[in-house]
């Protein structure tokens, strides 16, 4: 087993892409993110990689859009109105069906917002957030472990499945250090023959595009498109249940959000109230087989997020109108607190 | 019998969807046959535009990446910087590059990004029926400067070279025009040596074409291309704006 070092949550992100073979890294300076770039800037010249500074997150994400075309593992990160910024070149490698990673390290909005941890751009992460018929992996780490994990396992399912992943944090685990088991250097590379890398003259030319100007053709490759995203939803579902079994109440809530949640499910466990807690991991695919089968068993479910309230739609989808799903939320860069979450239960059970 | 002329093998047979009388056509060509001659095919990656030469990607024989509007330079740097060792290059329009590229093409010059640019200047938007463009000419009438242009309001046209010539770190920068024979021969010549200095990695080339439209511009082909010499090369006259390449006793030549 590796030795645990203590690192930052965006350090972590940083060196387990390097170990994913990940040699193209472009990015604009926004907080709550800049470790991860400056990690990047300190290492990549030192192991014949690439870090650009762009000049701006347009530029950047299509710089990445540019090195995935050539078939090589390649990322940008940034934070919330930053990564509303990269949503036009995020479209077009979507349309384009090229593999690449997106780091948001969110935080408050809208606008300019503030710079504390946030979940707020979960609709825009989960929807598409581009204009178009399209999504993104995305993967939610609540631990600086996570972070790590999860890096590796986004380039390996944008390889997979041609499409972008973004790796959905917020700027609580950004900052936070933590001990962490590096991932082994151990990148899953795959051959990639739709990639521009010169014909050679010895073969037809491969072009990356996303423009189809005959109507039936868009429509088809938006079909073929969605086609794997149903393989996706089949198969990559990812989350962790926790107390569970004899649940009565349901919390819902993924990264740092969960954490939270999860000290309250102790505590009301203590105090004698069932609670218990599904915690997503990707929010797309978002798991609804597994809340879909919880409302069968359990009272109520609690969608506990640091926004306004919003994988709560997905979780009243997920559980068919089959209970009643409830609130907790701070937003702005405020963070729930287990207080907060538990009074609501004990609301809840009492007949709110 | 003998072949005296021919397509350029780095042209695909895919008819091209111009204009009649537009001369996307000659500087495709023009381009295809700085290809062909430094045997550069394939390895050369091309970045279409968004814009009339958005279905460039058709019409070059080698590999081809088709970008968002205006962010063709950014993409040509992922490119380059994945594969330093082959030949890249953007084909952008007036609008892509003068307008809403106009921060990708600054710092991808300023970078001095070893890639090769073609920048055809028509002085309008000519696919979606002809707007006003960066470089639309002072008083000039497009469908939205009905008026013409007026530089109190819309501001002046902007001379992309004489701008990026402003910058420390291109290497190559000039215009020229395909408005007649001698103008077509020099532009082959410059464009040719844009490609020629990215296989020696001088760094960034930028050659500017001025073209014309006579589709939007309401003239015949003939009567566009006499606009051409008439109003546009006053404007943006034709020559080497920077040329770090040539050795010092050339450049005072």
């Amino acid at each position: 087993m590796a030795e645990k070092v203590l690192m930052k949550g965006n350090e972590a992100i940083a060196e387990a892409a390097l170990r994913a073979g990940c040699r193209h890294y472009f990015g604009y300076p926004i907080t709550p993110q800049t470790e991860l770039a400056a990690y990047m800037a300190k290492r990549m010249p030192k192991i014949g990689g690439v870090f650009l500074q762009a000049e701006s997150e347009i530029s950047a994400i299509n710089m990445v859009y540019g090195v995935s075309s050539t078939g090589k593992r390649v990322m940008t990160s940034s934070s919330s109105p930053g990564v509303s910024l990269k949503q036009e070149g995020i479209s077009y490698i979507a349309g384009a069906d090229l593999p690449v990673l997106i780091v948001n390290v969110q935080r408050g909005g809208p606008g300019l917002g503030g710079i504390q941890p946030s979940q707020s751009d979960y609709f825009q992460a989960t929807k598409g957030g581009g204009h178009g018929d399209y999504h993104l992996i995305v993967l939610t780490p609540a631990s600086v472990q996570e972070m790590a994990d999860l890096t590796a396992l986004a380039f390996d399912l944008a390889d997979k499945y041609r499409m972008p992943s973004m790796l959905l944090a917020d700027g609580t685990l950004g900052q936070m250090m933590e001990p962490v088991e590096l991932p082994e250097e151990d990148p899953h590379l795959i051959e990639k023959p739709w990639a521009v890398t010169g014909t050679k003259c010895a073969r037809e030319h491969n072009i990356i595009n996303s423009l189809y100007l005959v109507p039936e053709v868009l429509e088809k490759s938006n079909e073929d498109r969605y086609e794997r995203y149903k393989k996706i939803e089949d198969l990559e579902v990812r989350y962790e249940e926790y107390m569970m079994d004899d649940a009565e109440y349901c919390l819902v809530a993924f990264g740092i959000a969960a954490r939270v949640a999860k000290n309250a499910v102790v505590a009301l466990r203590e105090q004698g109230i069932k609670a218990g807690l599904i915690r997503p991991i990707t929010v797309w695919p978002f798991p609804k087989k597994v809340i879909r089968e919880a409302a069968d068993k359990v009272k109520a479910f609690i969608s506990v997020e640091l926004s306004m309230g919003q994988m709560i739609e997905d979780v009243k989808l997920a559980e068919e109108c089959r209970k009643p799903v409830y609130l907790c939320s701070r937003s702005g860069g405020m963070i729930p607190d287990p207080e907060q979450i538990i009074t609501l239960v004990k609301n809840v059970e009492g007949g709110m | 019998m003998a072949v005296v002329f021919q397509k350029p093998h780095a042209l695909t047979d895919k008819e091209l969807h111009y204009c009649p009388g537009c001369t996307h056509g000659i500087i495709h060509r023009l381009v295809a046959e700085a290809i062909d001659a430094l045997q550069i095919e394939g390895e050369t990656i091309g970045v279409a535009p968004v814009g009339c030469a958005v279905m460039a990607y058709d019409y070059f024989r080698c590999d081809m990446v088709e970008a968002a509007h205006g962010r063709a330079p950014a993409v040509a740097t992922g490119l380059k910087r994945s594969l330093p060792d082959n030949i890249i290059f953007t084909y952008q329009g007036d609008g892509d590059l003068a307008s809403i590229g106009m921060a990708e093409i600054v710092h991808a010059a300023t970078r001095n990004e070893n890639i090769t640019v073609i920048f055809v200047n028509n002085a309008i938007y000519g696919m979606t029926g002809g707007q006003m463009a960066p470089t639309t000419l002072p008083g000039q009438v497009t469908q939205t400067s009905p008026y013409g242009r007026d530089v109190a309001t819309a501001g002046y046209p902007i001379k992309v070279c004489e701008l990026l010539s402003a910058l420390d770190a291109p290497a190559y920068i000039a215009r020229v025009a395909v408005n007649n024979v001698k103008n077509v021969r020099n532009a082959k010549k410059v464009i040719e040596k844009a490609f020629q200095n990215q296989i020696e990695k001088k760094g960034f080339s930028l050659v500017e074409v001025v073209s014309s439209c006579p589709t939007n511009w309401g003239m015949t082909p003939e009567k566009a291309l006499q606009w051409v010499e008439d109003k546009m090369i006053p404007y943006y006259p034709l020559g080497v704006y920077r040329d770090k390449t040539a050795p010092a006793e050339e450049k005072e030549a």
